[in-house]
């Protein structure tokens, strides 16, 4: 299959240095922070990539790269392949790209925040098809935002109200209305549930796999909550300190994770079937990011580091389990995957 | 039979527009606030006054053929000497004092609404530009904002005055004065806009439905007009209403210094400071008069624009 979305080599770094005058009164470097370092990975038409990964290991800057809203210090961007960043990027036209933007939408973390709040749904909804080159006559447009409200399980006549009048779960299928109007093909969500009560994210999950399913979409899904993950990914990335640690289907990286990484982020998830006995908690802190470790990011937090995962950094490469991993002990057999009967 | 029935709808929609806008917030607020009240009360009635001078008031003051010097420095009608039909008395050319007011309040208002809205218009593209655009042009624009803050309003506005009077022939002035005098003052309020406007701009930009508009691939121009500037006005309207008090004033004031409006189109300012003249020789109605009416605007705006401020504070609800 072929991807639709192809990442190389990214990496963004953000200057958060201190004021110029206060770096050259008071003596200050010059701050650089390695949000996403490294990053390749991609995602074949109509399959969902989960991004998991603890807060600030750079999965929300993947997804801003890809939309657009960050320009990458450095790799490739393709989509369908047009490139939409890097070296490729200049050769191709920007109507092009323009083209290739607009077939991908963003559904955003929190649903109180990503509608306009002095704007009717029906005007949010409309938005993005009045953005386009060629615009389509108004009554057009008014039944197409019907059909959008509807497909997302809403009245027409909640086209008339504003935000405030909604629920999270409500609002966000607002915001999945709008991401569908353009007819994307690529959806980035940026944790699209973890702001709604759990009962109500079960409901826009199962409407995003829906419309997967019938529209052909193609999803982004960025998420903290391995649950969630597990429930509509087919594949499956582990973020950590701004690089893929593992990378696998998500079948095998739950039975057989393979990075030590991914095994504590598996073991901390409570499980009904293991009630009494203790769990092992994600123990140590994300280092600073302004002030990475050498070699493995890892290796403060790893039961399993030696001098060489102190001294160079790992690289992706096929594990056994069929996904990639990047660890200095599973590639030298030190740590074998672990096999599905011990979860 | 088609046309009644979308008549009847249209009038049914503007019944319950008109329903809604009864029951919001704002005018609920109002509703409970008599100060609001009596303050637009005021208000009302001293534009209207001024609007519709030329109609209502007893006198056309600055009609030489209707002017009477034998009508000079009459007392207002409740003081012994007074002459018939100046109720407010008359100044030292037999003007009506009631006349002048309402004329002149014609003048300071107007003053007042233009400076302020060039103000505003300036000001909210300045803040809206440097808030969103950040960075270097957010500095030069700041910068540039901070310079002009250093100078008091009345300096500013008396040097541009200066600077026109001297670049422009002398029979021209008393046609651009006015220009001039709500451009000077303009220029020294557009900072406080800017300011309001690129703190909250800086606030809303960094929104996720700003960001959505922008993954939409809404131009920056678009995003500040439809976006932003509306999540932006409400602190700008409470400063636009507190300021048109302040502009009536800073034009009184340049006025009474007699830089401000000529002599010919007087304004309240210009009417405190020639009745000043009079004011030790017993003939105090000819400043006092004009100086209640001023005071009386001022006050009314500045009531409802701390009314207003407060009814827009969710934090005060």
């Amino acid at each position: 299959m072929s991807a639709l979305v192809r990442l190389t080599d990214v990496a963004r770094t953000f200057d958060v240095s201190a004021p110029w005058l206060d770096r050259a009164l008071g003596g200050k470097a010059r701050a650089l922070l390695r949000a996403v370092d490294g990053v390749s990975f991609e995602i074949p038409r109509g399959e969902t990539l989960g991004l998991v990964g603890e807060s600030g290991c750079g999965k929300s800057t993947v997804a801003r790269l890809i939309v657009g809203l960050h320009a990458p210090s450095r790799g490739t961007i393709e989509y369908d392949g047009v490139a939409l960043a890097g070296p490729g990027a200049d050769s191709v036209p920007a109507g092009r790209r323009r083209q290739a933007r607009r077939s991908m939408q963003m559904i955003f973390q929190d649903p109180y925040a990503s509608l306009n709040p002095r704007w009717r749904v029906s005007d949010i909804v409309a938005e993005p098809i009045l953005a386009q080159d060629a615009r389509p006559p108004g009554a057009a447009i008014g039944e197409r935002v019907r059909g959008l409200l509807a497909q997302v399980g809403l009245a027409a006549a909640d086209g008339a109200k504003y935000p405030h009048q909604f629920s999270g779960g409500q609002r966000q299928r607002i915001s999945i209305a709008r991401a569908l109007a353009t007819e994307p093909a690529f959806i980035v969500c940026d944790e699209p549930t973890s702001a709604l009560d759990v009962s109500v994210q079960a409901q826009v999950l199962n409407l995003m796999r829906d419309l997967q399913r019938r529209l052909g979409l193609t999803y982004l899904f960025i998420s903290h909550n391995l649950a969630v993950v597990h429930h509509v990914a087919d594949r499956v990335g582990v973020m950590y300190l701004g690089r893929i640690v593992e990378i696998a289907p998500t079948p095998s990286l739950f039975a057989a994770p393979a990075h030590p990484y991914t095994r504590m982020l598996l073991d901390a998830v409570p499980d009904l079937r293991m009630t009494g006995t203790a769990r092992t908690a994600v123990t140590g802190e994300v280092p600073n990011p302004l002030d990475p470790p050498s070699g493995c990011s890892f290796h403060p937090r790893c039961p399993f580091a030696d001098a060489r995962c102190r001294s160079e950094i790992p690289m992706l490469r096929d594990a056994s389990t069929g996904g990639k991993v990047a660890c200095h002990a599973v590639d030298e057999g030190r740590l074998a995957p672990r096999t599905p009967a011990v979860r | 039979m088609t046309a009644s029935v979308s008549d009847v709808v249209v009038a049914g929609r503007f019944a319950s527009k008109a329903r809604a806008a009864w029951d919001s917030d704002l005018l609920w607020s109002f509703r409970r606030s008599p100060v609001a009240i009596v303050a637009f009360a005021v208000l009302v009635a001293c534009v209207a006054g001024a609007v519709f001078a030329p109609w209502i008031a007893p006198q056309h003051p600055y009609d030489l053929a209707s002017l009477n010097l034998l009508d000079a420095l009459a007392p207002p009608a409740w003081v012994s000497g007074s002459k018939p039909g100046f109720l407010l008395g008359t100044d030292d050319q037999g003007r009506d004092v009631l006349s002048t007011i309402l004329f002149g309040a014609r003048i300071s208002l107007f003053v007042g609404i233009a400076s302020v809205a060039l103000a505003a218009a300036v000001g909210i593209g300045a803040g809206l530009v440097a808030g969103y655009a950040g960075g270097r042009i957010d500095a030069t624009i700041m910068r540039g904002a901070d310079v002009q803050l250093s100078f008091p309003a009345i300096l500013i506005a008396l040097l541009i005055d200066g600077v026109a009077r001297a670049v422009l022939p002398h029979e021209s002035h008393g046609e651009v004065a006015i220009a001039v005098l709500i451009l000077a003052i303009a220029a020294s309020n557009w900072v406080q806009y800017a300011r309001t406007v690129r703190g909250s701009t800086m606030v809303e930009k960094g929104k996720e439905y700003v960001q959505a508009a922008r993954v939409i691939g809404i131009s920056p121009l678009g995003i500040m007009r439809r976006h932003l500037m509306p999540n932006v006005m409400g602190p700008v309207l409470v400063l636009a209403t507190i300021n048109i008090a302040t502009a009536i004033v800073i034009e009184a004031t340049l006025s009474f210094l007699g830089v401000g409006v000529p002599p010919t189109q007087p304004s309240l300012g210009t009417l405190i400071r020639i009745g000043n003249d009079f004011l030790f020789s017993g003939e105090w109605w000819i400043t006092v008069f004009p100086g209640a009416a001023l005071v009386a605007i001022v006050l009314a705006i500045n009531l409802l624009g701390d009314w207003l401020r407060d009814a827009l504070n969710p934090k005060l609800r």
